[in-house]
């Protein structure tokens, strides 16, 4: 007993977590290759990496979902075998995940017992979790109300739900997997609080996140990862944004967007008190008034279900709403036959829509054969009144593949077999290449990796300068200010106020974002 | 990048599902105490060993082709249209009323009005819950099952009433003129002196399925209207955003698949019985489910899956006959066998063979 006593004293010293050779293939594709990390106990270490670098397989293997072909995991010292999720949690670790796993109908207390259950009655489980929830949110700032059912909570609330589930079920290892991707800046600040809270208290916490800034901002450590590797660990004070970047990319990037002051003619798209009500009777959109002028980028800023993806349908054709839009003066249908996605082509309204994989893309069609969607119905596409014309589509494919660098350049491959960047600039080099009087675009760069966000903005200033009207939405607050020439802040539907980009900062947005209105500019 | 080389999906799975499905089959079969071996030597020979069991091979895959293509058209937009049965037997009614308007004099002047009459017939059956689906969201499952038994009930009323024979005990019309007879393989192949079978019931309508499986491939993979079909049923969603419009596709594709699945009755009610029978579809709505199962939804894969399930039909009855432990029952089993493992059990080899060639790969590499 002794024994095990000092030998747990010992251990104090050594790292939380080390990972030793880790390495994990997918068929032909190495995801991770030969990973050693140590990250120590009571430290915040942020793990940053493109798109597709191998992070969150490696938090995967981690957390028991995948097994490493090679490699060893200790923790605390102590050489531990992660086979399943029970094991993990058993060794300590905790995961946040960037998608809850929350069941929305079930109130917090519920679903923090939710596989933690003592015994087959409930009543006792619930109790003590409720004890133990008092005690937690006391400790790190954690308050949330333990009968609040999840789906009337907040998307910050319902985060902290699962970081309670995680410490329920006693975690010393917290992963959370691009936590601040759903959250307004204030919320993002509580939950760094949070982070440090825990920290303060010997808890270890792996943070993996795109956002440099916030790597800065929370972290003890970072390590970079790319293409399965990890090219370096060190400690934050040391580095810079400009210098992960470089890691990350392996090469030099620009982070701000490289662009002439915008020259704005005349407004193009005009959207008047545009309301919209959705099937479950909730008012999505009331009273949207906004103009986008020729040359210039219209910015969206809001955090993710304000609202913002019902504007671009709207917009896009997709949904029905009331309201009036014009173009060059000329209204546009809103609701009935003609108001659909064709009309809206054949306008000059061009739509890069927010999720390429769920909208603007067919994962399973071939890169041709998504490179016509939409205007399908195009003359140049068609042979007589029935037939497509294939060879044209792949000529004309291939010609695109090649201006816009979409790697592997084949247009006969399938769109789920491009990485995340191939298949954006897929449906950019779609949208862009119409020369379209109009371009709405939803979240150009998620998911997309630094390199190609540099060609992908590249392109929309472009567009910009011959020009265009264009409208970006976009929850990320860093490309509004660098791309956009005047913003708009989404809340709860309405638009809280606009902004010159250039006269204003992330502080003042990130209120409207909160909801706290600001007079217009 | 693909997981396994096309000729694997395409050949080697459906093979080794066969081959499993065979030897649980043979166990059943020795189950039974009868010698799987013979039984598999019966049922080949059986279907392919005579002119006669090829012409009834070819002539039940005739059916399937249709029927199997019918499913695939639909499933192509995301349908699961499991009327086939129905639609082909109202196609029947059609059928049945092109040639009893007329003394037709020719075959070939009878036929093209025939499929005219079958489709339209087949394509109304499909129509309405192909309706209810795109306006009112009625699950297309649902109201097609229901329209097969409205279906039969409708082919029971009319022919129980004013179709009927009157001289006759059974639910039959009257025999269609002698002119709108369709050529069968023997009256085709013996002037060139090929000797076939003279009760094959193989007739010119397995020409015209195989025209319709080229008739699908071009559709689907040529034209814009199988572009759009094809597109709506990988994504909804993503149809929506493109603009093309969901009423319109639903409908068309089961305005098709409606068509399709109703020149069964071409082969069956005009080539083989002369009249109408009530019960002529026998199955082979159901079966097209299996065969476009099988077939992976793509024409040539179902012109070889209906030639598989013509074997097995043809292959059964002879098993039927010559081994009397081999009930009816029992040659369902085995075709309900071979469903199971290339329809709904596909995975469990197709995983494990994409496994392989991963790992041939990796070691290649």
């Amino acid at each position: 007993m002794t024994g095990e006593k000092q030998q747990g004293r010992q251990e104090t010293a050594a790292p939380a977590i080390e990972l030793k050779g880790i390495s994990k293939a997918f068929g032909p594709v190495q995801a991770n290759r030969d990973i050693s990390l140590s990250v120590a106990k009571g430290t915040i270490h942020g793990i940053v990496g493109e798109n597709g670098a191998g992070k969150s397989t490696l938090m995967s293997i981690l957390y028991g979902f995948y097994k490493a072909d090679a490699g060893e995991i200790y923790i605390n010292g102590q050489r531990t075998p992660i086979p399943d999720s029970q094991a993990a949690i058993a060794a300590g670790i905790g995961m946040v995940f960037q998608h809850f796993k929350l069941v929305e109908n079930f109130t917090v207390l519920e679903n923090v017992v939710l596989g933690a259950e003592d015994g087959a009655l409930l009543r006792p489980s619930l109790a003590k979790a409720r004890k133990t929830l008092v005690q937690l949110a006391h400790e790190y700032e954690l308050e949330v109300d333990p009968d609040a059912v999840i789906e009337e909570l907040s998307v910050g609330h319902q985060q902290r739900v699962e970081i309670l589930k995680a410490l329920y079920r006693s975690a010393d290892i917290l992963i959370l997997d691009e936590p601040t991707g759903v959250l307004t800046p204030s919320e993002a600040d509580h939950l760094f609080r949070i982070l440090k809270n825990l920290r303060a208290q010997g808890k270890t916490i792996i943070l993996i996140t795109h956002k440099l800034r916030e790597i800065m901002e929370a972290t003890d450590t970072v390590s970079v990862m790319r293409q399965g590797q990890m090219t370096a660990t060190m400690k934050t004070r040391d580095t810079s944004p400009q210098k992960l970047a470089e890691l990350m990319v392996g090469r030099k990037v620009l982070l701000r967007v490289d662009k002439k002051p915008a020259k704005p003619g005349k407004p193009v798209l005009r959207v008047e008190n545009l309301r919209l009500t959705d099937s479950a009777g909730v008012e999505r959109l009331k009273g949207i008034s906004f103009e986008v002028r020729a040359g210039e980028i219209l910015g969206i800023a809001g955090v993710a279900g304000n609202g913002q993806s019902e504007l671009l349908d709207v917009l896009g054709g997709i949904s029905p709403a009331e309201g009036r839009i014009t173009l060059h003066d000329r209204p546009l249908p809103l609701a009935g036959r003609h108001a659909n996605g064709q009309a809206r082509r054949s306008d000059g309204i061009a739509h890069v829509p927010e999720d390429r994989q769920r909208l603007g893309l067919i994962m399973d069609f071939m890169a041709w054969e998504n490179m016509c969607f939409g205007y399908h119905n195009d003359p140049k596409y068609n042979k007589g009144p029935l037939m497509m014309d294939n060879p044209a589509i792949l000529d004309d494919t291939a010609e695109k593949m090649q201006r816009f660098d979409i790697r592997p350049p084949n247009p006969r491959l399938r769109a789920e077999s491009f990485s995340g960047g191939n298949q954006q600039k897929l449906v950019l080099a779609r949208e862009i290449e119409r020369n379209p009087e109009v371009l709405l675009v939803g979240q150009p760069t998620r998911g997309v990796d630094i390199g190609a966000i540099e060609f992908i903005h590249q392109q929309i200033v472009a567009l910009r300068d011959a020009g265009k009207a264009i409208l970006l939405v976009s929850v990320e607050l860093e490309e509004i200010l660098s791309l956009t020439d005047r913003v708009a802040v989404m809340f709860d539907g309405r638009i809280m106020g606009e902004r010159i980009t250039s006269e204003t900062d992330e502080k003042e947005l990130g209120l409207m974002m909160a909801g706290v209105s600001g007079e217009a500019a | 990048m693909d997981k396994m080389p096309r000729w694997a999906d395409v050949f080697l799975v459906p093979f080794i599902n066969l081959i499993l499905a065979f030897v649980v089959s043979g166990l059943v079969v020795l189950a039974i105490g009868e010698n799987p071996f013979k039984a598999i030597w019966i049922m080949i020979s059986g279907s392919l060993g005579s002119t006669s069991g090829i012409g009834y091979t070819l002539y039940y895959a005739t059916n399937y082709m249709f029927t199997g293509l019918a499913v695939a058209v639909a499933f192509h937009a995301r349908l699961f249209n499991i009327g086939g049965e129905g639609q082909a037997a109202v196609a029947g009614i059609g059928t049945a009323l092109v040639l009893l308007a007329f003394d037709w004099p020719y075959w070939w002047l009878a036929m093209p009005f025939a499929i005219i009459g079958a489709a339209v017939f087949g394509a109304a059956w499909a129509f309405i819950p192909a309706y209810l689906q795109a306006k009112r969201g009625s699950h297309i499952v649902i109201t097609t099952i229901m329209f097969n038994f409205i279906g039969a009930a409708l082919m029971g009323f009319l022919l129980n009433g004013i179709l009927k024979n009157p001289d006759t005990q059974n639910a039959e019309t009257v025999a269609f003129p002698k002119g709108a007879h369709l050529p069968t393989v023997h009256e085709v192949l013996s002037p060139l002196g090929i000797n076939f079978a003279k009760s094959a019931p193989l007739n010119v309508s397995f020409l015209l399925a195989l025209a319709c499986a080229v008739g699908v491939w071009f559709l689907l993979w040529r034209t814009r209207l199988g572009y759009q079909i094809r597109a709506f049923g990988q994504s909804e969603t993503a149809a929506r955003y493109a603009g093309i419009d969901a009423v319109k596709i639903t409908v068309i594709t089961m305005l098709i698949s409606g068509a399709l699945a109703g020149m069964l009755s071409i082969n069956v009610v005009m080539g083989e019985q002369g009249r109408l029978i009530k019960e002529f579809v026998e199955g082979a709505g159901f079966v097209g489910i299996a065969v476009a199962l099988m077939g992976r939804s793509h024409p040539f894969g179902i012109v070889l899956a209906s030639l598989l399930f013509g074997m097995l039909t043809q292959g059964g009855f002879e098993l039927m006959w010559d081994m009397p432990a081999i009930s009816r029952e029992m040659v369902l089993v085995i075709q309900a066998l071979i469903i199971l493992f290339t329809g709904a059990l596909d995975n469990m080899v197709r995983d494990p063979v994409e496994r392989l060639f991963l790992r041939m790969r990796k070691r290649k590499g």
